[in-house]
């Protein structure tokens, strides 16, 4: 099955894109939607990996979406780990950035429940990565 | 945009509310920051990241409006956060004008109602602030950072950086190790130590940790202090801090790309010094809130609503439970009418717990209005040009959430009127020898089962001649009525309807944008008002509010043949009536009670009330209902005691009788009717005594 993260520190944007996400009839094998509220609990989270996909927001405090992204491009564990970045229109400096750092994909927000269900499925649907349990 | 849940679209409107208090509140910070003269970015950077949330979440649930001004707002703040422009008070009054747009667009929203709400002049304001924007940095490579930074750095980081470097401070990378499990409060604290050095710009996990559980995190620091005070401050065994040598060829810091030293050895000097208790201390309330944030559901008050109604159908059980009990008893089946009698005193015990656990969740602080009220009084001072200090204590207070809701509108007006016509002009004020700003108190507290809200301001006091003329010029009253009246009652005509509007309050009272409204609003959510006034000292309106709407513990009391509940939060006594104590004072009948004059209502008569055959003859009671500062002797038939209910509305065609604040089940399953005491107190003391068909309402 596979396991998303969602890293989001709006929690209505989060709760959209569960419920997005679990609504997909090509996932009706059924996926695992884990949520974050923040860098932080992603880095916590993380460690109970792998996740085959890592949806993040780039404007969060403390820890934002960059660094996450540049934290799992550096790990080991996270090597098969997507991420898709989720921005607004305006951060399109950062949201370049993130691309270079080596994120797979990005959606502009507001987006359609479609849109992410489509992009989502570029990732998950092709290659799901090992579930192989961390550590 | 697909269909959306009521949940999804409630959750939507939910957090929107909230990121515009938050908004709110970091503008007033920021305020409170350039009058104090000192800046806070992160404020700004709160700010922008808060209507930024606000146009994702407007673009995913097709809130044009909500959108479209988050969009030009968002604008500003980026330019803000970046330096391109500066912030004074003139586009932070820009700024407030926003925050009242968002509140008025979303409620439109929330009403569903496509009302044109005019924005555009607004929208002119934000452009004009926008256009003012200047780019003024120097370019990036003047710094000769490590590019594997600036990769992972957000524009505003970036900015930060570049704003430190512009100020001469001196960078330091702090490199720390954190458990996973307590990341959140350790960190919380050490930010919130550093805030007082510096800046903290950025944090970046390393990707190395000593096990699974811990993560190792480099944070770029800004600050003016030296590397020693630094130590000597924020040192913990976890930590080490390093000086970034400034105009250096090497990297700031060991960047995306580049694989960081295992241990720091190379960048400059470093010291790890055990300072750990000094690091446990402080910042621990900082922590606590944050944490407490992540814990919180938010639930529909219709939802509490409903749990309360099946606490008061459970009290239902639980009196026929004891009734059952009894019959036992009765019966001589002692032993079961003991076990029973134990299960129910224990269901009794629970069911109080249950219902006081329901009631405290509806409890919120009333500094959520009050903050609101903040951004009023800085607002109108600005307009009128009046310096006005706001002290506001006891914003701990709580009270029933559906109450704060309701509260807004009249303190509103309250403040108002008090800065429109209560506070003089600076000059006048310092003449008179008063400080030239003007004081405003928001004060609450708890007294009992009530709320007390006290808005007090310094200002020049009602004028209560100016008042008794303009009720006489009304046609409220006649002059010699006017020359029987007591202090205290010349001072409650503010209350009546059309003598206190704004065109007039400045020649007539000096106060009164509709205080009668207030005082309707007030009055609906059970509450009273009183004001008390001295010509040239200031002005006090005191505000009385039941704790809750939610339950009430009340006076079950029978008059004529019916049972009638009266709210005890209204009762301050009950006395045994003696006829031959009553007199007649203005052909209304009182009592003296201790010494003060009451005024007595008989409810069967009042309410015309078919009288039970044999009252002539039997023991009846007054029960005293107090309310603020009036008294009222309600004579009744029988007092059965006290009991807590729930109040239920009445139905469309009842809800129009006055009088009763609506209708309650009974122990006995019989359904009762719950007096208005504020109601009836209001309608007896002013004289309108009408005669009213409770027959019908109650049959």
């Amino acid at each position: 099955m596979p396991r998303i993260l969602v890293v989001e520190d709006s929690s209505s944007m989060r709760s959209f894109v569960r419920s997005a996400l679990e609504s997909d009839p090509r996932s009706s094998a059924g996926l695992e939607v884990v949520e974050a509220s923040s860098g932080f609990e992603a880095l916590r989270l993380l460690p109970r990996g792998p996740y085959d996909l890592v949806i993040t927001d780039i404007n969060m405090p403390d820890i934002n979406g960059l660094e996450l992204i540049s934290f799992i491009r550096r790990s080991e564990s996270h090597k098969n780990t997507k991420v898709l970045v989720i921005s607004t229109q305006s951060s399109e400096r950062d949201r370049a950035r993130g691309l270079t750092l080596g994120a797979n994909g990005y959606l502009i927000k507001p987006f359609s429940p479609e849109a992410l269900q489509a992009e989502v499925q570029r990732f998950i649907g092709s290659a799901p990565a090992q579930a192989k349990p961390h550590g | 945009m697909a269909e959306l849940s009521d949940k999804a679209r409630e959750e939507f409107f939910s957090e929107a509310q909230e990121i515009i208090e938050t908004l709110s509140r970091n503008l007033l910070s920021l305020d409170a920051a350039i009058k104090a003269g000192t800046s806070d970015p992160s404020l700004i950077n709160e700010a922008f990241r808060a209507v930024h949330t606000l146009k994702g979440l407007a673009g995913l649930f097709g809130a044009a409006r909500l959108g479209a001004l988050s969009h030009r707002l968002e604008d500003v703040l980026d330019d803000l956060r970046l330096g391109r422009i500066e912030l004074g008070q003139d586009v932070l009054d820009v700024l407030f004008g926003a925050v009242e747009a968002y509140t008025r667009i979303l409620q439109a929203e929330k009403a569903d109602s496509d009302e044109e709400l005019d924005v555009e002049s607004l929208f002119v304001e934000l452009e004009r602030i926008g256009a003012g924007a200047v780019e003024h940095q120097s370019p990036v490579a003047d710094y000769e950072l490590d590019p594997g930074l600036l990769a992972v750095l957000t524009e505003y980081e970036e900015h930060r950086l570049r704003a430190n470097i512009d100020l001469q401070m001196q960078l330091y990378r702090l490199r720390v190790q954190f458990d996973l499990s307590t990341i959140d409060k350790v960190l919380e604290e050490m930010k919130e130590r550093a805030k007082r050095h510096g800046e903290i710009i950025t944090y970046l996990p390393t990707g190395e940790a000593t096990s699974a559980d811990t993560i190792e995190l480099d944070l770029l620091m800004a600050s003016r202090d030296d590397l020693a005070t630094l130590i000597g401050s924020l040192g913990a065994d976890n930590l080490v801090i390093e000086e970034i040598p400034r105009r250096s060829r090497r990297s700031v810091l060991p960047g995306a790309g580049t694989a960081p030293p295992r241990h720091p050895t190379a960048l400059g000097r470093q010291e790890s010094l055990g300072l750990h208790g000094e690091l446990e201390r402080g910042g621990l309330e900082q922590a606590a809130s944050l944490r407490s944030l992540t814990q919180t559901v938010r639930v529909d008050i219709r939802k509490l609503d409903h749990l309360m109604n099946i606490v008061g159908e459970l009290a239902i059980v639980r009196s026929a439970l004891g009734r059952v009990a009894e019959k036992l008893r009765g019966e001589g089946q002692r032993k079961l009418a003991a076990e029973l009698q134990r299960l129910h005193r224990n269901f009794d015990r629970r069911l109080g717990e249950m219902q006081d656990g329901i009631l405290e969740v509806r409890m919120v602080p009333l500094g959520q209005v009050f903050d609101r009220l903040a951004r009023v009084v800085r607002q109108i001072s600005r307009e009128v040009g009046k310096e006005i200090r706001l002290v506001i204590t006891g914003a701990e207070t709580e009270i029933d959430k559906l109450i704060v809701e309701e509260l807004s509108d009249p303190l509103m007006h309250m403040i108002r009127n008090a800065i429109d016509h209560g506070i003089e002009a600076g000059q006048r004020r310092v003449e008179v020898g008063k400080p030239l700003a003007g004081t405003i108190a928001l004060n609450a507290f708890q007294k009992g089962n009530h709320v007390m809200i006290e808005v007090e301001d310094d200002g020049r006091g009602i004028d209560l001649q100016g008042l008794t003329e303009k009720a006489i010029t009304l046609g409220k009253l006649s002059r010699s009525e006017a020359q029987e009246m007591s202090r205290d009652e010349v001072l409650a005509l503010i209350f009546l309807p059309g003598l206190s509007t704004r065109a007039q309050a400045d020649d007539v009272s000096g106060r009164g944008v509709g205080m009668d409204i207030v005082k309707t609003n007030i009055s609906k959510l059970g509450g009273v008002i009183d004001v008390h006034s001295e010509t040239g000292i200031g002005t006090k309106m005191t505000i009385t509010l039941p704790i809750t709407l939610a339950i009430v513990s009340a006076l079950l009391i029978q008059a004529g043949k019916h049972t009638l509940a009266i709210p005890l939060s209204s009762v301050s006594e009950a006395i045994a009536f003696e006829e031959a104590g009553v007199r007649l004072v203005d052909g209304r009948e009182v009592i003296t009670l201790r010494g003060q004059t009451l005024p007595l209502c008989r409810l069967d008569r009042l309410m015309a009330l078919e009288v039970a055959p044999d009252s002539a003859s039997r023991r009846r009671f007054v029960v005293v209902a107090a309310l603020g500062q009036r008294r009222l002797g309600l004579v009744v038939d029988f007092l059965y005691g006290q009991e807590d209910i729930v109040i239920k509305p009445l139905g469309k065609s009842l809800g129009a009788v006055r009088g009763f604040a609506g209708a309650t089940e009974l122990g006995d399953q019989r359904v009762g009717l719950v007096l208005d005491a504020a109601g009836l107190i209001e309608e007896v003391l002013a004289g309108v005594e009408a005669p009213r068909t409770l027959e019908r309402a109650n049959g």
